[in-house]
């Protein structure tokens, strides 16, 4: 496999070409739970995500949704990140927030640690983008929109 | 793949290379100048390096000059009284009159900056000093009141839009600007009703860095002068690539930057009017610009010096000087047909399915400058697959993010040529961006 073909895995255009979560869904207030929205920009190349959480009372993800334009990196990492916290507690999008964040340091060589390669799941797939600089932050836009949505939802807070 | 066996004597393409003023022979003998284009990226792939609207490539002169001046010459200049300070002030001063001579001003109208974005800025300072009293009656022009208008244009790079709005916000001014028409030029239809009795400054790009369009500087600088508007010119992209001059053209400011036309970074120009430059009250203040300084109160030394507070970057604008010689060697007149040449290699990037210029699909009055964006797949995407083949591009907005918005995309990708960009290269980005949607699975 090219380089490139490790950056566009398979699973990422996917993704991008069938995103999970697309379209933002009203927050309805439902009793006890908490919501947060995030407007996060990458200003070097125009990419942008709005994302949505609902958090229930337990303190676990109940959903997210988000509206979004930019490369193909950054709208499949949004889809996959939503399909892997929906349904954490918030311990848990921490842990995964950390360990997403070593794998994008990783410089292409990936966390070298099945568990947690396991828990990240499709996310492993962006280990390629890795070895590009310019296109970690692309990667991470989606999760400093969710970790900025968990903070103005006050869920961090009560945690 | 190597870039060189996609164009085959006989070829179409390379006739016309021939044809231009800059022959195969000459093309080759320049991009032996530069030493960079000999490496390979990616694992091994030839660079084919069509980002010089970014930053251009230096030609090993340039750099040989600025070493040497480091080497042998090192010293600050206009002070001291010793060999080293003499000759390193010779070299800064020569080099002036270098860039002064491309670009067809006088010597004591170039006054070295930073770069081209720290120039626009001078001017607009000029503006704020000036109105807050600095300068004296002799700045009265350069004063601004409510209800005074700016005019840029939707085009402009933010280094000649962002300094307007921070002076209108600054003076109670009120920033305006001429559309873009649907082909990327500037749609001049309500000129008269944009440039009025109230424009006090009308600034503009003469090539825009996405478009490639080069603007037409005679009408807009009658336009400001019927009004007694000052005119600027962000000179960025012409002066690298096209016989510019700058008294003819008429214009009363431009900036222009070093690293752009083959010269360092770290170093551009700006022009003024003699006369205008002798009235405008200095921004950045300091040592070496001055003349009489007491505790009280200070002098300030006449232009180009009262715009040259602190020690200058003088390695830099020697090297500049030598990047303005080795393009004057070159001919600008045939650098420019050379990028004629390459823009319409580019143009035809149009036929490929998905693939949208933005900007004028005709190489008249343009430079070899072209942003498009391919259906269903994004820049950032785009330029990722052509730099796995060593193709070099710019993505993203281009500091150019109204102009972006006027045409409904947030990136473009774009390709640029500078004067050692081949028509080889050229057929072998447009070979690799037709495979591009194919790569994403876009139908």
């Amino acid at each position: 496999m090219s380089t490139l073909e490790q950056m566009y895995q398979q699973v990422i255009l996917d993704h991008a070409k069938y995103p999970v979560g697309r379209g933002l869904v009203d927050l309805a207030s439902v009793e006890g739970h908490l919501a947060g929205e995030s407007h996060q920009v990458n200003p070097t190349c125009g990419d942008e995500v709005t994302l949505r959480v609902d958090v229930t009372p337990e303190g676990s993800v109940a959903g997210v949704s988000w509206e979004g334009q930019g490369c193909s990196i950054s709208q499949a990492s949004v889809s996959v990140m939503t399909s892997l916290v929906e349904g954490a507690d918030l311990d848990e999008v921490a842990r995964l927030d950390g360990l997403f964040h070593d794998l994008m340091s990783s410089r292409g060589k990936g966390l070298g640690d099945d568990d947690a390669e396991d828990a990240l799941g499709d996310a492993t797939a962006f280990t390629g983008v890795s070895q590009y600089p310019a296109r970690i932050k692309c990667a991470l836009l989606g999760w400093a929109a969710l970790k900025d949505s968990l903070a103005r939802s006050g869920a961090l807070a009560t945690s | 793949m190597t870039t060189t066996a996609t164009v085959r004597p006989g070829d179409p393409a390379l006739q016309a290379a021939e044809s231009g003023s800059l022959s195969t022979t000459e093309l080759a003998a320049v991009r032996a100048d530069f030493p960079l284009l000999e490496r390979t990226v990616r694992g091994g792939k030839p660079l084919v390096y069509l980002d010089s609207a970014a930053t251009s490539q230096k030609p090993q002169v340039v750099l040989d000059t600025e070493v040497d001046f480091y080497e042998q010459r090192n010293a600050a200049v206009h002070r001291g009284a010793h060999q080293l300070a003499e000759e390193a002030t010779e070299a800064f001063e020569q080099a002036r009159a270098a860039v002064a001579a491309f670009v067809g001003a006088d010597e004591g109208e170039i006054v070295w900056q930073p770069g081209a974005t720290a120039a626009i800025n001078v001017v607009a300072y000029a503006f704020s000093n000036a109105t807050l009293g600095r300068g004296g009656e002799a700045a009265a022009r350069f004063r601004l009141a409510p209800g005074d208008e700016i005019v840029v244009t939707e085009a402009e790079h933010h280094a000649n839009l962002v300094p307007w709005q921070e002076l209108a916000a600054r003076t109670g001014a009120v920033l305006r600007w001429i559309p873009v028409a649907d082909d990327g030029r500037l749609d001049l239809s309500g000129l008269d009703s944009i440039v009025t009795e109230r424009t006090r400054v009308l600034a503009f790009g003469h090539v825009s860095n996405v478009t490639g369009a080069i603007a037409p500087v005679a009408t807009l600088v009658a336009a400001a002068r019927r009004v007694g508007a000052l005119t600027v010119l962000d000179a960025c992209q012409s002066v690298p690539n096209m016989p510019v001059d700058l008294h003819e053209l008429g214009v009363d400011f431009a900036a222009f930057s070093g690293h752009k036309m083959l010269g360092p970074t770290g170093v551009g120009a700006l022009y003024g009017r003699r006369e205008l430059l002798e009235a405008m009250p200095p921004t950045v203040t300091g040592g070496s610009m001055v003349e009489v300084v007491t505790m009280e109160a200070t002098t300030y030394a006449p232009p180009p010096q009262r715009f040259e507070a602190g020690t200058q970057m003088v390695a830099q604008a020697v090297g500049m000087g030598c990047a303005a010689e080795y393009l004057g060697e070159l001919g600008m007149a045939g650098v420019a047909r050379h990028e004629t040449e390459l823009a319409a290699e580019m143009l035809k990037i149009a036929d490929i399915p998905g693939v949208r210029v933005i900007g004028p699909l005709d190489t008249a009055d343009r430079l070899a400058v072209v942003s498009f964006v391919v259906d269903g797949v994004h820049a950032h995407d785009v330029g990722q697959v052509l730099d796995d083949k060593g193709i070099a591009v710019r993505v993203g907005h281009h500091c150019a993010q109204p102009l972006h918005r006027r045409f409904g995309v947030a990136a473009t990708a774009r390709a640029s040529a500078s004067v050692y960009t081949t028509v080889e290269e050229v057929v072998a980005f447009r070979e690799a961006l037709a495979g591009v949607r194919a790569f994403f699975g876009a139908e």
